[in-house]
């Protein structure tokens, strides 16, 4: 069964129709790997709006304990919606090669 | 023992639905498949099966309701033709990526354009690669038949797929013909009730219709083959149990007069019939002349089309549909694909008949056989009996 791996290693295990028994396992798809570009906060200039958190399409920004917001980066596709979002201009879009 | 009637095909063909006492149908009318329509919504309306019929928008709304109920665990109903099954088409490869076991009704039907109502095979043809199982029927009788066979092998643990019965639109459709229909108890008999692999239900969770990264599309694609490919084995099964049990005889490929048979047609669907004539006729004459009928399209019988061209020195393929720019008609280049490795092959030849409900009689068969023994065919394939 496909419930014991991350996803089927050939045909001959992939449920019929492709059903997943599984509830919530796209969480296990790192789509981190993804990204070009990564999301760095100043947090000198975060008021804790948290303009990016809502804006999130991932879903990966979250408020931590001080207010201030941070990315998960196994998910972070670095889209940069965010950032553009962040009106105070908190979020700088980083080159992930840099 | 069934009771013989007769019956409007279209309206057998929901009576045959009924006997198998679907759950859901859902349905857009469209000719020459509106009797289909209409009869399905009258057996719901008066109570006769415990089922849903769900009225949708479009034919994409059918397929997709179909889809749906299916999924829940329905034993599910639709039918279409022509420019309403092209319309289906974005959900025909879910249905059978997703496996589910629903029935279609095809009457079928020429595509626009020009506008034609009538009778070819120009609709499922393109519909060819969505993964379906495609039974072609060749009279009334084979009509209700397959109806009921169709709900039993897409069903079948082994096959889960959906399948669709073509009948030729208003030469089939709108004929009253004579039919053995089966009884309730008898059908119950061949036709145990649906026990689905999973079910869309809040307590049991189950994601279907999820996203395929490149990383497993292709196993996807590959399992979704074998499973199509593996289905023949149970269509054989259960047409030997159909007959055993009704008395009517099913094969992939039925041979007519071939036997001794040097040359012989090849036919789809309700033209079949016809062309039995035109054999007999040649037979009179001293031509050895014989037929094939193709009865399952998909899965395509290679095992049963290489046994039934044995001895043939040429066979004259008739296509109800065209390839635009391509080989020859789509029957036409798969049988011709399906011989390439046999060494003793016929000469094979290819007529496209009856397009947009032209009428194709006894004489216009034997004409194709006498040329096509000559060997006097200008192209790889002919339009028959165009004009110019």
């Amino acid at each position: 069964m496909m419930t014991e791996k991350k996803w089927p290693e050939t045909w001959q295990e992939i449920n019929p129709g492709c059903m997943v028994f599984r509830p919530g396992n796209a969480s296990e798809y790192h789509t981190g790997s993804w990204r070009a570009k990564r999301p760095i906060w100043d947090n000198s200039k975060c008021i804790k709006c948290g303009v990016c958190y809502i804006f999130c399409p991932e879903g990966c920004i979250t408020e931590g304990a001080d207010g201030f917001f941070e990315a998960n980066f196994d998910y972070c596709k670095g889209c940069g919606i965010c950032a553009h979002e962040c009106w105070p201009k908190a979020i700088a879009m980083v080159n992930e090669e840099d | 023992m069934g009771k013989r009637v007769g019956m409007e095909v279209a309206i057998a063909s929901a009576e045959a639905a009924a006997l198998c006492k679907f759950d859901v149908a859902a349905v857009y009318p469209i000719t020459p498949q509106s009797h289909v329509a209409e009869h399905l919504s009258d057996i719901v309306n008066d109570g006769r099966v415990d089922a849903s019929f769900i009225t949708v928008e479009s034919e994409h709304s059918a397929l997709s309701a179909a889809v749906g109920s299916s999924a829940t665990g329905a034993r599910t109903v639709t039918a279409t033709s022509s420019q309403g099954l092209l319309f289906m088409s974005e959900i025909l490869p879910i249905a059978s990526a997703l496996r589910l076991p629903i029935v279609m009704l095809i009457a079928n039907r020429a595509v626009s354009g020009p506008i034609n109502i009538w009778n070819d095979h120009s609709d499922i043809m393109p519909m060819r690669d969505t993964g379906w199982i495609s039974f072609f029927a060749e009279n009334g009788q084979e009509v209700v038949d397959m109806t009921i066979q169709a709900f039993r092998v897409g069903e079948d643990r082994r096959v889960m797929l959906p399948v669709n019965v073509n009948m030729d639109g208003f030469q089939l459709t709108h004929m009253v013909e004579p039919i053995i229909m089966p009884d309730q108890e008898e059908v119950d008999r061949f036709l145990p009730p649906y026990v689905p692999f999973a079910t869309l239900h809040p307590d049991k969770v189950v994601s279907m219709g999820t996203l395929g990264m490149p990383e497993i599309y292709a196993e996807a694609q590959k399992s979704k083959d074998v499973a199509l490919v593996n289905s023949i084995k149970v269509v054989r099964e259960v047409w030997k149990e159909w007959e055993a049990q009704f008395g009517r005889k099913y094969e992939p490929i039925q041979s007519y007069r071939t036997e001794d048979a040097e040359i012989a047609l090849m036919t789809m669907g309700s033209m079949g019939e016809t062309a039995e004539i035109a054999v007999d006729e040649l037979r009179k004459e001293g031509v050895k002349a014989g037929l094939l009928k193709i009865k399952l399209w998909r899965p395509f019988p290679f095992d049963e089309l290489k046994k039934a061209v044995k001895g043939l020195k040429v066979l004259a393929v008739t296509d109800r549909a065209c390839s635009f720019g391509g080989p020859g008609g789509p029957v036409f280049s798969e049988i011709r694909c399906a011989l390439y490795d046999v060494a003793k092959r016929p000469k094979i030849v290819n007529y496209l008949i009856g397009l947009g409900g032209r009428d194709v009689q006894v004489e216009n068969f034997m004409d194709m056989v006498r040329r096509a023994a000559k060997g006097k065919l200008s192209e790889p394939y002919e339009f028959y009996g165009v004009r110019g």
